[in-house]
């Protein structure tokens, strides 16, 4: 029930006196509710849970993760389990 | 997708898990708090590719599973009520109640919708001013905000007509609670990236260090769950406990206040029964004095339904990390997603379903 989606904030407008938004979720696109998120601006993104943005993400932050994953050594040769029912990171 | 791609890269899920499996030399158990986390888990196969070392169990964090019954009952009732218009997220409406569930109610004629956001459970009042909208607000912190503004936007418009059945959960006294049972054996949590989106993690400090426990605010991306578990397992193995944020995209030490502020406007912090494992103290929230008029509960007079638990299901020892789905002897067989017995079964994010889907037939 806490699933929340990043989306990016196309438009920002106001409605019945609320703070509201257009978010494009790779081309589908869905109403929330940004008064939560006060600051955001267009072309941001952000996680949305149950018609609500939760948050500001952040680009800078999200880039150092993964560059701090792409530095790490790979020192250990992972053995696939033959016997998985799926493949591990496939989505 | 911009924010998910990147967050499921398999070449990078090896670099991490190489250092998990470099930094393990002990048996630790880890839980993940999340139902949102079990369920990346279990569709990755994260936890069939960790070192043996590493037991995952899964936490409590799934607020359709741990909704107990009477309120799954106070729903019916309210629903069945001939002047209502009863909405809900999706994901309670196959819920069993003690005799029905709420498509139950709808198939014999209430008038029962699924809603996507509160605030359209707002304009239906709105727009029905001869009906009693009812909103069934369940949830985590994380959606406890949106929860909050529609009584708040109802009550700016003057809507009298709109009113909420609240069932909310707090994640940090559960938390407490499996730690302090006599049976845990939960060494560091996951925390549930989401919950501490909106709440932060100052409230984490005094269980990590009390418990001596390593908390890890966490994602729900493969790579974001590995790395939490690199993060905890480094704590464990050095012997360290303190809160250290993994979500850095989304978590902020403070939270987010002007939702915190909303909540604790129309909310205020309650004793909440959780199914399956009982009262616990300070762990859920109900609707503040100057709202009583949004409070379904009043409003409906179902105050005095009570109703038991069935003693069938197992899924309190699955939400408390005591047992895996595969343990229960209905699993797969009486207790499928189609004829669920207990709500683990019922919710995508419930344990039991995710084994399920996924085919994790033994534990
Ligand atoms: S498999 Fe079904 S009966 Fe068994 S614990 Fe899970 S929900 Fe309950």
């Amino acid at each position: 029930m806490c699933l929340a989606i990043p989306g990016k904030v196309i438009k920002i407008f106001d409605e019945g006196g609320l703070k509201m938004g257009h978010i494009d979720y790779s081309g589908t696109v869905n109403k929330a509710c940004l008064e939560y998120v006060p600051e955001i601006k267009e072309g941001q993104y952000t996680l949305v849970h149950a018609g609500f943005a939760l948050s500001i993400l952040d680009e800078g932050e999200a880039q150092k993760s993964l560059e701090t994953w792409a530095e790490m050594e790979d020192i250990i040769q992972m053995d696939e389990p033959e016997e998985s029912p799926r493949k591990p990171f496939q989505s | 997708m911009k924010y998910l791609d990147e967050f499921r890269d398999p070449v990078l899920a090896k670099k991490i898990l190489a250092q998990i499996k470099a930094a393990v030399t002990r048996p630790w158990v880890i839980m993940e708090i999340c139902g949102g986390q079990t369920h990346s888990i279990i569709r990755n196969g994260i936890d069939q590719v960790l070192p043996p070392e590493i037991e995952l169990v899964h936490g409590p964090g799934c607020p359709v599973c741990v909704t107990p019954l009477e309120i799954i009952d106070k729903a019916i009732a309210i629903a069945s009520r001939p002047e209502v218009i009863f909405t809900s997220f999706g994901d309670m409406l196959r819920v069993p109640g003690s005799e029905k569930d709420l498509f139950m109610v709808k198939s014999e004629g209430g008038d029962v919708r699924t809603v996507y956001s509160p605030l359209e459970a707002v304009t239906i009042a709105r727009e029905n001013p001869d009906k009693e909208v009812v909103f069934f607000a369940v949830g985590f912190e994380t959606t406890a905000p949106g929860n909050a503004m529609a009584i708040h936007q109802a009550h700016e418009e003057g809507i009298t007509n709109f009113s909420e059945l609240v069932s909310h959960v707090l994640v940090p006294p559960a938390m407490e609670a499996l730690l302090s049972a006599p049976q845990n054996r939960v060494q560091a949590y996951l925390a549930a990236g989401h919950v501490c989106t909106i709440m932060g993690w100052k409230e984490y400090e005094p269980i990590a260090e009390k418990y001596k426990v390593p908390i890890v605010p966490t994602g729900f991306e493969p790579l974001d769950i590995l790395e939490g578990i690199l993060l905890a397992v480094r704590q464990l193995e050095a012997g360290r406990y303190e809160v250290e944020n993994q979500y850095v995209r989304s978590v902020r030490r403070e939270g987010n206040r002007s939702a915190q502020d909303l909540i604790q406007e129309v909310y205020e912090v309650a004793p909440r029964k959780w199914r399956g494992i009982g009262e616990i103290p300070q762990s859920g929230m109900r609707i503040r004095k100057k709202y009583a008029a949004y409070d379904a509960e009043r409003k409906f007079s179902v105050g005095d339904i009570h109703t038991a638990e069935p003693e069938l299901c197992i899924s309190g020892t699955i939400l408390q990390g005591l047992k895996k789905p595969p343990e229960c002897p209905a699993f797969g067989k009486e207790c499928t997603p189609m004829t669920p017995l207990g709500a683990t079964m019922v919710s995508g994010e419930g344990a039991c379903a995710a084994y399920f889907k996924y085919q994790r037939l033994e534990v």
